[in-house]
């Protein structure tokens, strides 16, 4: 387990973490999720020993390590641009970590030669980290933190300065490592997106304090405030309130129980049908549909038409 | 057409400058013939202000190597107080004139100095002899390392540093291992150009040294004085060897360029 209690971390004025408690329970794959400047990679790197906070305390396995230094406290770091050393091999990158602590030779050699199949560049060893594409360096750094058999896995926008399709793939690489190697994992995203994919609990973190924390599902459906609902997911306001665009539905303008609103777009996704209209209050509200209910009702531009929260729906106020 | 202007101005401009005094040189050195060149470059005090020379930039350039890199490490990965100060200090000895340096040192070490008596009472004599010479040229040799591996430093940043951290590296360790060879391309044009500038030192050396033939000078020196002393050939002589010296270290230049691409 991994835990900060109470820790503030000031950057002159700014108030990177206000006071943050949050524990990892091991075995976990947290993602800490906010916007930029909410002091998620600040939390993780003062997790990671590399930022000290002014106030508050971090424990390790059941151990104060608030004054231990990076070195000592057994933590694998991923940094977003790779942090490669790159005078050195692939091979010596990932051995880095087990040279340090002295090694036997043949039980580097074999330590290696695992994590680099692991990670799926058995044949890259002699290359320099220059001759590699951004997702093999990125590989290629998870493999050098894992080495060590580090207590918490921990990784700042890992995903970030790739493109979008190696991001895809390196996501769901990144679920199925964690499924095999069970290491207690941590990682910062702005990408809600991201965090639902590959997460198993998220914190939710904005203006330097923790917003909600739960599984996935749990923010999506029950989000503590309206940061949450607005940052988790898509949200549209009715009636000066937030509701999810698929929990409104559309019924003909005469029924009951409604907001009278008029089409002014739709639009085809797919298996989903997005209609924004506007109310009789001014109000510009997002309806998603299903392709079949598009097809019963068969909404156009100009009609007009009533908007009502489905049973199930939840607002948050 | 314009190119071809240019570069026959630029050539015209180097020739008139360097190329054709310097060929007079080599002209005037072997001018009574190679033997009466050599004779003159191998006289007792001519191979001791050769070996003085060599021995004073042995000792100048290996601290400046280790001053400049812990200084850039200074500035670019440390913030304290008076950060701008030093940043500034440092280039204080390419602004200001090496006779003014040589005068300041005098003024510190010689008898009656400020540190000079106490140095002397305990049997040290710093100006007019070694000491003094060393420390004019580590003085105006000094920015040159942490001008070259500051923005080095800069370029590569800090995470790998941070990264060698996490994975168990000491200070010590990650120096050695990430830094250093990060950075080694940049140390290396650092001593080049330190090495060149402590072999051609003139001025602050002329005024610690007391110019005594064949104890306190310096190749440089010596040419003056042959130079003063109507001894044309050795004079020439003497400024070949200092030629071949500077060709010596702008080949090392060279191949420090070609590394740094590999």
């Amino acid at each position: 387990m991994i835990a900060a209690r109470n820790v503030t971390k000031r950057f002159g004025d700014f108030v990177a973490l206000d006071g943050v408690s949050v524990e990892v329970p091991s075995g976990s794959l947290t993602a800490l999720l906010g916007p930029s400047g909410s002091g998620k990679s600040t939390l993780l790197r003062v997790l990671a020993g590399l930022e000290t906070p002014d106030a508050g305390d971090v424990w390790i396995s059941d151990e104060d390590a608030t004054r231990l230094s990076p070195q000592k406290r057994n933590v694998g770091f991923v940094f977003q641009h790779y942090a490669a050393f790159k005078h050195m091999t692939v091979w010596e990158n990932v051995a880095f970590g087990l040279k340090i602590r002295k090694r036997p030779k043949d039980a580097i050699a074999t330590r290696v030669a695992e994590l680099l199949d692991l990670v799926q560049l058995t044949g890259f060893g002699e290359r320099y980290p220059a001759q590699l594409s951004g997702g093999q360096r990125q590989r290629m750094a998870l493999a050098r933190a894992l080495a060590v058999e580090p207590e918490v896995l921990l990784l700042d926008e890992p995903f970030g300065a790739l493109d979008a399709r190696v991001r895809k793939e390196l996501r769901s690489w990144l679920r199925r490592l964690h499924d095999d190697v069970h290491v207690t994992t941590v990682f910062v995203t702005h990408d809600q997106e991201e965090a639902m994919d590959v997460a198993d609990r998220i914190v939710v973190m904005n203006e330097g304090r923790i917003e909600q924390v739960g599984a996935p599902r749990d923010l999506y459906e029950r989000p503590a405030n309206e940061f949450v609902m607005t940052f988790v997911g898509p949200t549209t306001q009715i009636e000066g309130e937030y509701a999810r665009p698929h929990d409104l539905e559309l019924v003909p303008a005469d029924e009951h129980g409604g907001v009278r609103a008029e089409i002014l777009r739709v639009v085809h996704l797919g298996f989903e049908v997005r209609v924004e209209l506007l109310t009789e209050t001014d109000e510009e509200v997002t309806v998603q549909l299903t392709r079949e209910e598009a097809a019963g009702l068969a909404p156009s531009v100009g009609d007009r038409v009533c908007v009502r929260s489905r049973e199930r729906a939840v607002s948050a106020s | 057409m314009g190119r071809l202007a240019l570069r026959v101005f630029a050539l015209g401009y180097l020739a008139a400058l360097l190329l054709i005094p310097l060929g007079l040189v080599v002209f005037r050195a072997f001018e009574e013939g190679p033997g009466e060149a050599w004779e003159a470059v191998t006289t007792p005090d001519a191979l001791h202000a050769f070996w003085l020379t060599i021995l004073i930039a042995a000792i100048a350039v290996p601290a400046n190597t280790v001053f400049g890199v812990l200084c850039a490490l200074a500035v670019v990965r440390r913030r304290f107080r008076g950060h701008g100060l030093v940043n500034g200090i440092v280039d204080l000895p390419l602004a200001l004139s090496p006779v003014v340096v040589g005068l300041a040192l005098f003024l510190v070490y010689a008898r009656g100095g400020w540190f000079g008596q106490t140095l002397l009472d305990n049997g040290m004599q710093v100006i007019f002899a070694l000491p003094g010479m060393v420390l004019a040229t580590i003085f105006v040799s000094l920015p040159f390392v942490v001008r070259e591996v500051v923005p080095v430093l800069r370029e590569i940043g800090d995470e790998q540093e941070q990264a060698a951290a996490t994975l168990g590296a000491s200070s010590w360790q990650t120096f050695w291992r990430i830094t250093l060879p990060a950075i080694r391309w940049g140390v290396a044009y650092g001593v080049v150009l330190t090495t060149a500038r402590a072999l051609g030192e003139f001025g602050a050396v002329a005024v610690v040294s007391g110019r005594i033939a064949g104890k306190t000078e310096t190749l440089t020196l010596f040419v003056n004085e042959r130079f003063e002393r109507f001894d044309l050939v050795g004079a020439y002589a003497a400024s070949l060897v200092l030629a071949l010296m500077a060709i010596a270290t702008l080949a090392a230049t060279t191949l420090v360029r070609k590394g740094e691409h590999t």
